[in-house]
């Protein structure tokens, strides 16, 4: 075997290997999707075993095709991938808390209900003011 | 137009990005093609007034390798973990929402914390507290209250880790201060 062709070899392998455990990823999310009790831990599995497994895919493409002009390319694609998957898993766990699509009981604590409720009520003890001042 | 100005030294990062997103799409990277993409950079950078992104004009590559590669392999950790939790857990998995007051009032910095977090499996950002920069982050499987010592201690070595990189100065002292101690 010439060096050249062992070299094909290592990078078939590796990608192979990128591939199939990127893939395992996808299916990580989904199992994630099926067993989660709530929302929010559903999207723990829905956004992030994809930030591995895209970043496999892309690594794995990148060693096939072995032109290097598709590396800014692949790493562009991957560097907004980690840029927008915080934005939306904020914005569907901000709604679903918001909204109280979650399992309470499945807490171990809170931090966060303390502190809304001080918010609530000041809120109802403002308007409540404020229709003090209608009625006087 | 009532925009502070932001000093081009400070903006510099953000038009070499534009410029190499430019590059990326193309598949260009000769100086022609490069310089045209820094002319349309600038000028859009200079014609759309968002707010401005304020760096703090540090930037230290020798701590951002190694921070970059320990976020690899937390990521990866993590989520091989998601995925053991999502098969054996399943419905029985026990979470919490924690706060996590931040060292750093600075936008910035607190999104690039949240991001940071947000990326390594197992923890996302519910809610911000902008006034006290403080973070509500749900977390997988945090069952009692060592976990949310631990998961704390976990979210607040990021922020150290990004402080240290491109934090101001008077962040940086803030940090050495409170590890000395």
């Amino acid at each position: 075997m010439t060096p050249d062709t062992t070299l094909d070899t290592v990078i078939d392998a590796v990608s192979a290997v990128f591939m199939v455990v990127g893939a395992a990823m996808s299916l990580g999310a989904a199992i994630g999707l099926l067993r989660f009790p709530d929302l929010m831990s559903r999207m723990h599995a829905a956004t992030k075993p994809q930030v591995l497994g895209l970043f496999l895919l892309l690594a794995a493409v990148g060693l096939q095709l072995r032109t290097w002009w598709v590396w800014p390319v692949l790493l562009l694609a991957w560097i907004f991938q980690l840029l927008t998957v915080p934005v939306s898993a904020h914005m569907v766990g901000r709604a679903g808390y918001r909204t109280k699509h979650l399992h309470r009981e499945l807490l171990s604590t809170d931090e966060l209900e303390a502190v809304v409720q001080k918010a609530a009520a000041k809120d109802t003890a403002a308007s409540d003011a404020e229709d003090d001042d209608d009625s006087a | 137009m009532s925009r502070r100005r932001v000093s081009l030294r400070q903006e510099l990062p953000l038009l070499v990005w534009l410029v190499f997103v430019w590059g990326a799409l193309w598949q260009n990277f000769t100086p022609g093609n490069l310089l045209f993409g820094a002319v349309l950079a600038v000028l859009v950078a200079r014609m759309f007034y968002l707010p401005p992104v304020e760096l703090s004009g540090r930037f230290s590559i020798l701590q951002a390798i190694p921070f970059a590669l320990q976020f690899l392999v937390k990521v990866a950790a993590a989520s091989f973990q998601v995925f053991y939790l999502a098969v054996a857990r399943g419905p029985k998995v026990t979470n919490a929402v924690v706060a996590v007051p931040l060292r750093s009032h600075s936008d910035l910095m607190v999104t690039a914390t949240g991001h940071v977090i947000s990326l390594i499996p197992g923890s996302l950002v519910v809610e911000v507290d902008r006034s006290t920069s403080t973070l509500y982050i749900h977390a997988l499987n945090v069952r009692n209250p060592d976990d949310v010592v631990k998961f704390r201690r976990s979210v607040r070595e990021a922020e150290a880790g990004l402080i240290r990189i491109m934090g101001t100065e008077e962040e940086l002292a803030a940090l050495k201060q409170e590890v000395d101690a």
